[in-house]
């Protein structure tokens, strides 16, 4: 049976190769999980660490600098499709999400000035971070 | 810190750092990316908010 490569050469299919596909998929994976969980950690992982190492101090900082500002982690609310989404977002942010929930440091202050200064940086750090994981993504297929 | 102003200028600096990172490989490039990204971010906010300044609210 023929089989095609990510480059579209034909190669021959071995008992071999369907346990390093697997074993492929698996290192991806773990790596979107690292660059997820520790903003820039896929780039350092994948050898790229003047990326990963701008990441890691640049989106922390982004989220750290949403939370003093008073803004809000938002909760999963379906009923409220854009409190929702938000919350996605507020997830990309990996790690400090994590802690900040936990803490219980994302309440926000509706009432501070800089509340939706605050939201919109907590926001805009997880999608960032989202879109850094997706780069740790095309380093690992190859790709870039 | 109390200025809208400032906080406009953290947010295009930290959006500006990333994208350029992400978008360009060497560190000179990256250099040049990130601070006409954040050129244009303060000079299209300057813009877009004297354009709004005589809107009713």
């Amino acid at each position: 049976m023929m089989r095609y490569d990510s480059v579209n050469m034909p190669t021959k299919s071995t008992a071999v190769e369907p346990a390093r596909a697997a074993a492929e998929r698996g290192r991806l994976v773990l790596l979107c999980l690292a660059a997820w969980a520790v903003p820039g950690a896929g780039h350092i992982w994948m050898g790229r660490r003047q990326k990963g190492v701008v990441f890691l101090l640049a989106l922390p900082a982004m989220f750290v600098s949403g939370l003093l500002m008073h803004g809000r982690i938002f909760p999963f609310e379906l009923s409220e499709p854009l409190v929702a989404l938000a919350a996605v977002a507020n997830i990309g942010a990996g790690a400090p999400w994590l802690i900040a929930r936990i803490t219980e440091s994302g309440s926000g202050i509706v009432t501070a000035w800089s509340y939706e200064y605050g939201n919109c940086f907590l926001i805009v750090a997880g999608l960032l971070n989202f879109l850094v994981v997706l780069d740790a993504f095309d380093i690992g297929m190859g790709r870039k | 810190m109390t200025s809208h102003f400032l906080l406009m200028v953290l947010f295009a600096f930290f959006v500006s750092v990333v994208f350029a990172v992400l978008l360009r490989d060497k560190p000179g490039e990256q250099l040049r990316t990130g601070a006409m990204m954040f050129g244009g971010f303060i000079a299209a906010a300057v813009v877009l908010g004297w354009l709004m300044y005589p809107l009713p609210l």
